[in-house]
Parts: structure tokens; C-alpha cells; sequence
């Protein structure tokens, strides 16, 4: 068991003949993804990696029954892209594009408002389940097949939490990124709560960083809800106020966002936080030695 | 991307939104010009800065003739101004807006934000106007309305009556008040804004509702399609270094320690910062070279980072995933090479092709320390620059 995707989920990508997405598809397929499509429009009838390509994602699920979607469509297109995808009634469209305008993504959330798609990101690495599917782009051979869950709004924190965790002999169900945007398909709360209902997942590590209060409401939430231990961690509690730091999410503005604010509700919610980003495989294990998981949680 | 309060009180004309008539001016001689052009009975000369908090710092000074508007623009521009939001070292003066003074009955706050929670953008307003809206927020959050406008219908009428009346508008001017509102939400989508604040917001003797200050500030996501804003970038309000790395679509950002940082990612770089801090270090920048960098870039990251005098030791620290360990040891190698390297420097490689990165370094004969982990790496150039 894992969270959203697994070995069996078919999977179009969006923007495929793009150098990236070029670069990408290749990988996934390597890592065994069932990429049985992809989508560019006036590219139908050409193939990539051997994969179809087709010029919509109506056309492209008719003709592979893909479920999901990753997207590497341009920023200035990728609203559309998202669109399209929610249009065709997939259950799961991840998207990996940075730079999509504010705008477009209040848009696309009210658009999504009633729909079945399940959107992840944007500005993303993807969702991995171990040994079993990676979509997006994050470096598979880190991940190993166990039990504690990953979720963060960070790409390379997440793949320094997973090194952290497969080092120490810690294996993982899934890890998803949710993104760095402030306006984004999935939050905390809906990954924790996937996990949470996930019977291979024993543990959660949670990966945040300055800007909004999602950390918080998400911390909330585990508190009242969460029958798993979770730990946390934020990043960025040296960044100065007022600067968005990479991700257009990570700003402090009007005293709200900071991870001091973050770190101390999280502890007040019975979440363990790591003290440094070098230290959340460790946090992590003692939390397992505290409920008795430690045998239980090794890679498999 | 800010710009200044002259240009965006010039794009609100173009919504309908009412502002006071006013002039930029580069000199002393323009500004008095401007003033004559207005021929108001009162002209206001303020400064123009990218920050807030300039009438308290003395940037913002009412004249009542000619002559008081020559002295004052000799007084402000030029002059370094300090205010909460500039930092310590102040921002010097070089524009000025000219601009007539007007008949205050009171003062209003209206603002338009994300509301990131509801993925909305909600509509703030305030008859608390002239203060800072998280000052009121803290103090008397009863006084602020919210209106979440729903991005398909747009803002609607009755939401923005409802905030008039809600604020205590004479009812002879909600006519006015909402028109005012209409305009400025149409700016916000437009013009792909992340923050429009008219503070105050004033109704005036002869019965206007106009913004006395005005601040817009945009998504830069959304600047390919706003040419007309990207063109409205004042680069003498930015830090150099920053302008540069925009150049070379790196994420940089300036800091005061003495540790430069090259990371992949924002949340990796943003963190490192923080385990540089924890070791009793302090960074000197943020800077995400990105998943695609190539090693030309990366060159120009480290020329970046190396141009900054206060640079004590470099800490590069990398996850490769799209971002390939062997293109940042290349472009490590490269950069030291053109620009020389006398002061430490720290490599963590982790990631994708990591051993072809360390191969590279190994071979380049360069004097690195490497090390094996985020919190090795961290400690060593911690240690260096003591």
C-alpha cells in the first residue's frame, strides 16, 4: 500500500517532447512508471521514448486509460495544461512546473471546485511510491520501500529527509511534495490524512517551510486526528521578513509565516521537530524508539 | 517586483480609481515645475522609495508656496532616508513626486491580498486608515472587513457596498467608495498584483474618495505577460548583486553574514542558511542555483557570491536530483578558475552522478575541503572562517 500512486497506475505526461520532460520520461520509465502517454499539442502520431503521443489528454486517456498525469508544461501554459487534465477526469494530475502566475492558480482552484482530479503542486518534484512509481522528478534511487511517509513543500529537503531515513535503514511508503506555491492542489492536512488512512505507512515525517500558516493548520489537524507519530521540520528560520525566499510561497509578510510561530505550534501539537535539516532521520528514530516502531519501521 | 507610489497612482488612473493630481521629479527645478503645473494652494513633495514609513522619517513634507516646494526638494531629495522598512543603512531619495494637496475629511485603509487559506483574493478595508493594517489587525481586528471575492464573478457590487457601509463611508459617497473598490480589484487581476494597499484611502471637502498613497506591488510569475510593469523597474532600488543573479534567472538574496551559500532548491538553501546559523556561523545569502543550471551558470553563481567583499568562506551544498553533481563541480572548477579563489571553500555532494562530481573536484587540484554530510559541511566552513 502506498499513497496515490503505485506499481499499477498509468500515467500521461503533459509537455512531453520538452527537453525536461524529454529527460524525465526516460527516468520514470526506468524506474518501472507505467508511462503510457504523452501529450503535445500537434506532436499526435510522434512517439518519445517509445510512448504515443497524442494532441489532448481527452485523446490520450481514451486511447491508454491512463488515470494520472505529471506536467512539465511551460509556466505561461501550465494553467491550461491543469485544466485540461481536470477536464478529462483523471484522478491525480501532478504538476511539476515552476513560475505559473498567482492568478492562474486561483483560477484553476475554483475551476477544480466540485471536480474528481486530485491536483499535487505546482512547483513540485512529484509523488514517489518506493519501488514502485515515480512520478516527477525527484532522484529515485534514494528512496527505499518501508514505512514512514514523506511529505514536504520542498523538493531537495524532501530528498535529504528520504537520504537521511534509507540511510539509517528506514524505508519509506511514498513521498509527496506538495510544492512551494502559495496557492497549490493538495496541502498538508490532505496528505497527512492519506497516510493516516494508509495501513502500511506507521510514521510521517512533515517537511515545511516559512510563509502562510499551513504548517499550523496541518498540526492542528494532526493533533485532533492523526493516530501516527509525526515529526517536523521547517525551513527557513533565518530568513529575513519580506523576502521571498525561491519558492513564491516562502515569504514572511505582516509577521505571519515565521518558522518560530510554525515550530512552536507544531510542539504544542504533540509534533517531534527536528532542531536542524541534518537532523530529521534522527528525530525521526527517536520518535520510532518512543512507540515501539523501530523494528517494525526498517526497509523492506 | 515593487515599483513606486507615482507609477502606481499612474496605472489606477487607467482603472478609474481616483487619485491626486501629481508629477515625478528628478531635480529641484522639475519638482518646482510640477508645482506650477498644479497650481494647487498646497503642494505635497514626497519622497519616492521602495519602502514604507516615509512621512515619519521626514521623506513627506507639505508646501504651501514655491518657494517652500524648492526648499523642501532640496531638503528630501538626495537625503538618506531611514524607516522600519528600509533597514539600518536607509535608502537614498532620487525621485520625488510633486503632487497637490487635498481637503482630508478622514482616512480609510483598502487592501487586496491572496488569502492563501481560501486561495482567494479577499478585499480588506478599515476606518482605521493612516496606521499600519497589522497594527490595527493586532490591536482592534474588529475593525477589519473582509470580503473573499470569488475569481470567476469577480468582485461583486453588494461586496463592495457592504465593506463601504462597513467602514463608516457617508452614505453620499458609497457611490464613489465602490466604484473606487471596482477599479482598484480590476488593477489586482489585471495587472497580476500580489499586494495592492491604498493606506489611507480619503474622503476629501469637496466630496472625493481618493488615494492619498498607493502601493502595488506584482507577481513576478506573471511579468512575461505585464511588459508594461516590467518596464516600471527601478534597478538603482535593488540590491546589485540580486540584479545581477535575476539576470542569470538565479535566486539570490543578500544577507549580512560572512558565509556565501550555494544550494539547489529553496528549501535546501533556506535551510542550510539556518544550520549555518545553528553552528554559530552567519550566512551571507541565499542562492538557489536551480534544477536546471547548467555550468555555465553556476560559474556565474560563485562570481556572484565571490563579489560580495564581506565573503569569508563558501559553503556549497548540493542535492542532485535534476541537478547533476558532475555540472556543479564543473562550473566550482570553472568559476575558481576565472576569478581566483583565497578563501575557503566547503563541498557537499550528494545525489545524482555524485561520484563523477567529487572525481572532478579531486582532480582540479583546487584547495576544497569536502565533506559528507549537510551538517559536516556546515561545521567545517563554520570552523574556517573563525
Amino acid at each position: 500500500m502506498s499513497v496515490y500512486v503505485d506499481k499499477d497506475t498509468k500515467v500521461i505526461v503533459q509537455g512531453i517532447t520538452g527537453g525536461t520532460a524529454r529527460f524525465h520520461t526516460k527516468q520514470m520509465l526506468e524506474y518501472g512508471t507505467k508511462i503510457v502517454g504523452g501529450v503535445t499539442p500537434k506532436k499526435g502520431g510522434t512517439e518519445v521514448e517509445g510512448v504515443p503521443v497524442f494532441n489532448t489528454v481527452q485523446e490520450a486517456v481514451e486511447e491508454t486509460g491512463a488515470t494520472a498525469s505529471v506536467i512539465y508544461v511551460p509556466a505561461p501554459f501550465a494553467a491550461d495544461a491543469i485544466l485540461e487534465a481536470v477536464d478529462a477526469e483523471l484522478d491525480l494530475a501532478i504538476c511539476i512546473t515552476e513560475h505559473i502566475p498567482v492568478m492562474d492558480m486561483v483560477k484553476v482552484k475554483r475551476y477544480m471546485e466540485g471536480k474528481k482530479t486530485r491536483l499535487i503542486g505546482p512547483n513540485c518534484p512529484g509523488v514517489i511510491t518506493a519501488d514502485e512509481s515515480k512520478i516527477g522528478i525527484m532522484p529515485g534511487y534514494i528512496h527505499k520501500k518501508g514505512h514512514i511517509g514523506v511529505v514536504s513543500r520542498s523538493g531537495t529537503l524532501t530528498y535529504e529527509a528520504v537520504h537521511q531515513l534509507t540511510e539509517a535503514g528506514y524505508g519509506q511508503t511514498s513521498a509527496v511534495g506538495i510544492g512551494g506555491d502559495p496557492v497549490n492542489g493538495t496541502n498538508f492536512i490532505d496528505v497527512l490524512k492519506a497516510f493516516n488512512e494508509d495501513p502500511e505507512t506507521y510514521a510521517v515525517i512533515m517537511i515545511g517551510e516559512i510563509g502562510g500558516t499551513a504548517e499550523e493548520e496541518a498540526a492542528e489537524w494532526v493533533k485532533a486526528n492523526m493516530t501516527k507519530p509525526v515529526v517536523g521540520f521547517i525551513g527557513g528560520a533565518t530568513a529575513p521578513p519580506g523576502k521571498r525566499m525561491g519558492h513564491a510561497g516562502a515569504i514572511i509578510s505582516g509577521g505571519e509565516g515565521t518558522a518560530e510561530a510554525k515550530n512552536r505550534v507544531m510542539k504544542e501539537c504533540g509534533i517531534k521537530v527536528a532542531k536542524t535539516p541534518a537532523e530529521m532521520g534522527e528525530t525521526m528514530i527517536e520518535v520510532l524508539k518512543e512507540n515501539n516502531l523501530q523494528e517494525k519501521c526498517k526497509t523492506l | 517586483m515593487n515599483i513606486h507610489e507615482y507609477q502606481s497612482k499612474d496605472i489606477l488612473r487607467n482603472y478609474d480609481v481616483k487619485v491626486p493630481n501629481g508629477h515625478v521629479a528628478y531635480t529641484v527645478d522639475e519638482a518646482v515645475e510640477a508645482a506650477e503645473k498644479l497650481g494647487s494652494s498646497v503642494t505635497v513633495v514626497k519622497a519616492q522609495i521602495h519602502a514604507g514609513g516615509r512621512g515619519k522619517a521626514g521623506g513627506v513634507k507639505v508646501a504651501k508656496n514655491l518657494d517652500e516646494v524648492r526648499t523642501y526638494a532640496e531638503e528630501i531629495l538626495g537625503k538618506t532616508l531611514v524607516t522600519h522598512q528600509t533597514g539600518p543603512e536607509g535608502k537614498e531619495v532620487k525621485r520625488l513626486l510633486i503632487e497637490e494637496g487635498c481637503d482630508i475629511k478622514k482616512e480609510y485603509y483598502i487592501g487586496l491580498v491572496l488569502d492563501r487559506a481560501t486561495s482567494r483574493v479577499v478585499m480588506m478595508a478599515s476606518e482605521e486608515g493612516g496606521t499600519e493594517i497589522e497594527e490595527v489587525a493586532a490591536e482592534t481586528p474588529e475593525k477589519i472587513f473582509k470580503e473573499e471575492i470569488d475569481p470567476i464573478v469577480g468582485l461583486a457590487g453588494y461586496q463592495a457596498r457592504r465593506l463601504a457601509f462597513n467602514i463608516n463611508i457617508p452614505d453620499e459617497l458609497i457611490g464613489k467608495a465602490v466604484k473606487f473598490m471596482m477599479g482598484l480589484y480590476r488593477t489586482f487581476v489585471e495587472k497580476d498584483c500580489s499586494i495592492a494597499e491604498i493606506n489611507p484611502l480619503v474622503t476629501t471637502g469637496d466630496g472625493e474618495v481618493m488615494a492619498l498613497d498607493a502601493k502595488l506591488n506584482f507577481d513576478d510569475n506573471a511579468l512575461f505577460r505585464n511588459k508594461d510593469i516590467m518596464d516600471l523597474r527601478d534597478l538603482s532600488e535593488e540590491d546589485e548583486k540580486e540584479i545581477e543573479a535575476s539576470k542569470h534567472d538565479l535566486s539570490y538574496i543578500s544577507l549580512d553574514g560572512n558565509i556565501g551559500c550555494m544550494v539547489n532548491g529553496a528549501g535546501l538553501a533556506m535551510s542550510t542558511m539556518d544550520i549555518i546559523k545553528h553552528y554559530g556561523g552567519d550566512p551571507a545569502n541565499f542562492l538557489d542555483v536551480g534544477g536546471g543550471a547548467t555550468a555555465e551558470k553556476v560559474t556565474e553563481a560563485f562570481k556572484i557570491i565571490l563579489s560580495d567583499s564581506n565573503v569569508k568562506g563558501i559553503f556549497v551544498n548540493i542535492f542532485g536530483g535534476i541537478m547533476k553533481c558532475d555540472v556543479i563541480a564543473e562550473g566550482v572548477v570553472e568559476a575558481t578558475k576565472q576569478v581566483g579563489l583565497e578563501i575557503p571553500l566547503v563541498v557537499r555532494l550528494e545525489g545524482t552522478n555524485v561520484e563523477l562530481g567529487k572525481n572532478i573536484l579531486n582532480e582540479s587540484g583546487l584547495n576544497i575541503t569536502s565533506a559528507d554530510s549537510m551538517a559536516d559541511g556546515a561545521q567545517k566552513i563554520v570552523s574556517m572562517v573563525k
